[in-house]
């Protein structure tokens, strides 16, 4: 059984406006010590799926459908005491943006004590070791007195880093890392990645990696959800997708990424904006903006569905096999240039 | 923390040094003799070239005003009333603990309401009772206090009787005979006068703590409290309310500086000796002695809560301590 198992996710907000479906019928799991890596642009849903898993969405203006089972346990029906006592114990949340994610009124050392007390019975003393022990960890010199800082006494980076060490500090079996490197500089980015591997090895937690960079998928991931308006729309292992990607939404985020090899040739963008959730197209979600489109595309909406030869690689559209091998064949062959005409 | 106590502390005596100045130029520019005003109906010339020198009338306008702060700091004095004969340092003295009676306990009665309602309200939004606070903030608002004030002493103090209609009572209790004194009495003759403050500023702290506790209820700090595990509670108490105070504050500070200058419409309204009244007394008479001693007062109570509200800020925000 996999530690944490989303099946058909929906999360609707009510808006003065109508109905966003934010979530549509999401579904993945994660297996222990794992990491899941969750692509697609702002607005895909990505962020909300998981907000929705840690009952972090309000659900006054929200309605939630589906199931989530973290470790056989149904967390969309658990009282909301239930789910404190899971939130920051078993699943550790590390959110995007550092400089506005910590409360700028209280000493970094107080906001990890916070978390450590919340879920432990210890004196205040045994939670300050543990904050320092954690700033330590997450390689922050002079943890001994950086503990007694306000947030805004840190750079960005080493704010991301107090945060990655908050979510530690009680050793979930799940982190959530949404976006963790989007607001930081490519240097500090490196060394927050890295950092997070190097935790991941040392405590086996799984991870959730939240990011519209493909790099960081590349590096990190063992799985990959590719999301689009509000829907899964591939999910292959991370060899398999950047090996031979199936459906023209995942080609276009491979194309949109700079290459070493590549000389000096314009990055091929994909056209259009992200679909409305307010009033999502008929069909397929991505056809507005499908260089590949035809009729059905915009009739019917395209089901999960495996590739031929593997089961674990699955996806949304509508192309038929050899329609699809063949674009793909010419996309890869002008993405890689000389290697690829080689081949 | 000290360097910037002693900076603001510098800008405080700064500020009130200028607003002295300002004032006693006011004093000089106002189309009006002071020694023909002080010397009162019976104007000899005599008489008002000897008031003239009493009054140092006479000198160029630096040594007036040095002498001025002279008299102000050496022995406390802001001379004595054109119309009465008392110095003026008594009337203020008889005078501000009236304005701080009703201030005072108005500002505590509508913090007390506004705080619970604003804070209550920002948590459930479009709840009922969000919206009838919205409905008590409108009528708080357009309502000019003077209206509220005679509303309330026709209906509370007449009709039914239940309130005094004005007068003020001494806290402190004396045994002479005919004069109401003692907390009873003195709380019970404000009772209308701190509602009537209290309605109008009540609506508007509600509106600004909603506000300020909504804003910070969707802060990205109070989602991070929520993902470590807090309840809901512990999230509102610890992230949210102190961040969400900040600018109440600020507002808070002003308008106690502002109020203590005198609560005119409200002391007018129900009789009240206080600064304000006071003021509006002095003004048509040109007591310009009792006038500048109102206004310096009212600088300096802002001055002052402007200080207060600084020291405050730096306290409940690090970022403004350490910068």
């Amino acid at each position: 059984m996999a530690l944490l198992e989303v099946q058909d996710l929906h999360t609707r907000f009510r808006t003065d406006d109508g109905v966003v479906k934010a979530v549509s019928g999401v579904s993945f799991e994660l297996d222990r010590g794992k990491t899941l890596g969750v692509v697609g642009e702002s607005g895909s849903g990505k962020s909300v799926t998981f907000l929705t898993v840690m009952g972090l969405v309000d659900r006054k203006i929200a309605e939630v459908e589906g199931s989530v089972r973290y470790d056989g346990e149904e967390l969309l029906r658990a009282s909301s005491s239930r789910l404190q006592k899971i939130r920051g114990r078993r699943i550790g949340m590390i959110f995007q943006d550092p400089m506005t994610s910590l409360n700028p009124v209280k000493k970094i050392g107080w906001q990890l004590e916070e978390a450590v007390r919340l879920h432990n019975d210890v004196s205040r003393d045994e939670a300050r070791r543990r904050a320092i022990q954690a700033l330590q960890e997450v390689e922050i010199p002079r943890a001994e007195t950086r503990v007694d800082d306000y947030p805004h006494q840190f750079s960005g980076g080493m704010r991301q880093r107090v945060m990655i060490a908050m979510a530690l500090i009680n050793q979930p079996e799940v982190i959530i890392a949404d976006e963790p490197t989007t607001a930081l500089d490519v240097t500090t980015q490196a060394q927050i990645l890295r950092l997070m591997k190097k935790l991941q090895d040392d405590h086996g937690a799984a991870i959730v990696m939240i990011t519209h960079d493909l790099g960081v998928v590349a590096e990190l991931a063992d799985d990959v959800l590719v999301m689009y308006g509000g829907r899964v729309v591939e999910e292959a292992k991370v060899d398999d997708l950047f090996a031979a990607p199936q459906m023209p939404y995942t080609w276009g985020l491979l194309g949109s990424l700079p290459r070493l090899e590549q000389v000096a040739t314009r990055l091929e963008q994909i056209p259009g904006q992200p679909p409305s959730l307010l009033h999502p197209p008929r069909g397929c979600a991505f056809n507005p903006r499908c260089a590949y489109v035809f009729d059905k595309c915009r009739a019917e909406l395209p089901g999960l569905d495996p590739a031929p030869d593997k089961a674990d690689h699955r996806y949304r559209c509508h192309l038929d096999d050899a329609e699809r091998e063949r674009i793909w064949a010419a996309k890869k062959a002008a993405l890689t240039g000389v290697e690829g005409s080689a081949a | 923390m000290t360097q910037y106590l002693i900076r603001r502390i510098f800008w405080a005596f700064f500020l009130f040094v200028v607003a002295t100045m300002i004032t006693y130029v006011i004093f000089f520019v106002v189309p009006a003799d002071p020694a023909t005003l002080a010397a009162g109906k019976a104007t000899k010339p005599e008489i008002v070239a000897h008031i003239r020198r009493e009054l140092h009338l006479n000198l160029p306008i630096y040594q007036q005003y040095w002498l001025f702060v002279w008299n102000l700091v050496r022995h406390g004095s802001f001379g004595y009333s054109f119309v009465n004969g008392l110095p003026v340092r008594t009337m203020l003295g008889q005078e501000i603990p009236v304005t701080a009676s009703i201030v005072v306990g108005g500002v505590v009665m509508y913090l007390a309401i506004a705080i619970p309602t604003g804070v209550i309200s920002a948590l459930r939004p479009r709840s009922i009772l969000d919206r009838s606070g919205m409905i008590f903030v409108l009528v708080g608002i357009s309502a000019p206090s003077v209206w509220i004030g005679l509303i309330l002493i026709y209906l509370v103090g007449f009709r039914l009787g239940w309130t005094p209609i004005g007068d003020y009572c001494n806290l402190k209790p004396t045994h002479a005979i005919g004069v109401c004194s003692g907390p009873g009495q003195w709380a019970y003759h404000l009772l209308l006068p701190w509602i009537t403050l209290a309605v109008g500023s009540a609506a508007l702290y509600t509106r600004l703590i909603r506000a300020n506790v909504m804003e910070t209820m969707s802060e990205d700090y109070v989602r991070t409290a929520r993902a470590k595990g807090a309840s809901p509670s512990r999230v509102l108490v610890q992230h949210v309310l102190r961040n969400s105070m900040l600018q109440v504050v600020t507002i808070l500070g002003m308008d106690l500086g502002l109020l203590l200058g005198g609560v005119v419409f409200i002391e007018i309204v129900f009789g009240m000796p206080g600064l304000g009244a006071q003021l509006v007394q002095a003004a048509p008479r040109f007591d310009l002695p009792v006038i500048v001693g109102i206004v310096l007062f009212a600088t300096l109570s802002v001055i002052t809560f402007n200080f207060l509200v600084d020291v405050l800020y730096a306290w409940l925000d690090p970022r403004i301590r350490l910068a």
